[in-house]
């Protein structure tokens, strides 16, 4: 018997441990959808390493959400058990893989937000999202460093890595708008101290963008209009698939263990 | 015994039999020389509840090594207990015992480089062979067998090996 869905009751911290962790899951997600296709051996550890990170995240954020909520959520029922619309990731970590390029490209837009929003965040007012994101910064700097160096390669390599590096910088360009976008309910905690505003990390993410875009002999887009709506639950349409492969154990078994 | 003696006990029998629990993919660290084990509380009930920090946040590890201490301290007489995970503060490599890293570099792996700040992370230039000593050593991947190691060859020996990075 197929499980139903639930729905959370998203107060502002809830709803903000829910984006942050539905960012490290989907990407990590993805990440592990490489496992076994990578170009090589070490890569192929290099991904699943970083979507072990990644889903590591994600599993101690859930956990908060359902402490905050207080109503039973635990970190499974969080993942396993909201549609899509529920969802509260940013669209750029839905893409799908596409080639290489394209995953060290969405995995360099994030990690260059990810790194010094996590250190940022080490002095939240609220310590258990200071704890996590000590564990979390550490993480992302490795995560940064490998999508950068391997961008460096691919867009100054050969003819064909570079057309195709760029193509992925073209193609995901108008998602990283998002990163930087705050609501009410964020403001609310941004206020409090509890979060950090993601708009004070621009410049920082402009840079090491530049940095290494120019060191991969890249071009930066200069299209200024960009896609949102994943923090409301509007996603693309290739989250649907993700999380119909990402569920469909435990909606078909609710909780079936192994 | 007092109380107070009796939960002393306890707490010692507890952390005795705690200590001997071991990293499932390091067999030669225990969760001592790894500074995975942080505390035991023992409860005016003589409940115990053991606090354990994970290493990396996904670490597949810290289940089996949750279980392990649940299973030790049962064998040691102590039924019942909880194991609690901790993320404050963030572990780091800095807390692995000088015996941990002695022990690491003889099991063949290179143990991390002291002092795991910011520069730490990526100032690591060489990192000396646990097998032959020698410094002409090269990374091949950032990522290795587990979340916690990265690839490294010797130049030398032309042994592949583990290193476990600062964190």
């Amino acid at each position: 018997m197929a499980t139903t869905s639930i729905t959370v009751a998203e107060t502002p911290v809830v709803l903000y441990a829910l984006r942050r962790g539905d960012d490290a899951l989907v990407l990590g997600h993805r990440l592990s959808e490489w496992t076994g296709y990578a170009p090589m051996l070490e890569e192929d550890m290099a991904l699943a390493n970083i979507g072990l990170d990644l889903i590591g995240q994600a599993r101690s954020l859930y956990t908060y959400a359902g402490e905050r909520e207080g109503a039973g959520h635990d970190e499974d029922k969080l993942a396993y058990l909201r549609d899509e619309r529920q969802y509260r990731n940013l669209l750029l970590v839905e893409q799908p893989n596409g080639d290489f390029a394209h995953t060290i490209v969405r995995q360099l837009f994030y990690s260059a937000f990810a790194d010094p929003y996590w250190r940022a965040m080490m002095r939240s007012a609220d310590a258990t999202l200071a704890a996590i994101a000590a564990k979390s910064e550490k993480e992302s700097a490795y995560h940064l460093r490998h999508a950068s160096e391997w961008l460096i390669r691919l867009g100054d390599g050969t003819d064909e890595s570079h057309r195709r590096a760029q193509d992925a910088v073209d193609a995901l360009w108008s998602y990283t708008g998002e990163l930087f976008e705050t609501d009410d309910a964020e403001r609310t905690l941004i206020a409090e101290g509890v979060a950090v505003d993601p708009a004070t990390l621009r410049a920082t993410w402009d840079a090491t963008i530049d940095r290494v875009l120019h060191e991969a002999t890249l071009a930066r887009p200069d299209s200024a209009w960009m896609q949102r709506g994943g923090r409301a639950g509007r996603h693309s349409e290739h989250l649907g698939h993700l999380l119909a492969e990402l569920q469909h154990l435990q909606r078909t078994y609710p909780g079936a263990t192994w | 015994m007092s109380t107070a003696t009796i939960a002393s006990d306890l707490y010692q029998r507890a952390w005795d039999a705690a200590a001997t629990v071991t990293d499932p993919e390091i067999p030669v660290l225990t969760i001592v020389d790894l500074g995975v084990l942080r505390d035991i509380e023992v409860g005016a009930d003589g409940s115990v509840e053991v606090a354990i920090t994970p290493t990396y946040s996904g670490c597949p590890a810290m289940n089996v090594i949750a279980f392990e201490i649940e299973l030790a301290l049962a064998r040691a007489g102590l039924p019942g207990a909880r194991v609690r995970t901790v993320l404050s503060p963030a572990w780091t490599t800095d807390w692995m015992t000088e015996d941990g890293r002695r022990k690491l570099r003889e099991y063949g792996i290179a143990p991390p480089a002291p002092g795991a700040g910011r520069a730490a992370l990526f100032g690591v230039e060489s990192v000396p062979c646990p097998l032959c000593g020698s410094t002409d050593t090269e990374r091949l991947s950032e990522f290795g067998s587990t979340a916690c190691k990265a690839l490294w060859r010797c130049r030398a020996c032309r042994e592949p090996f583990d290193y476990f990075k600062c964190h």
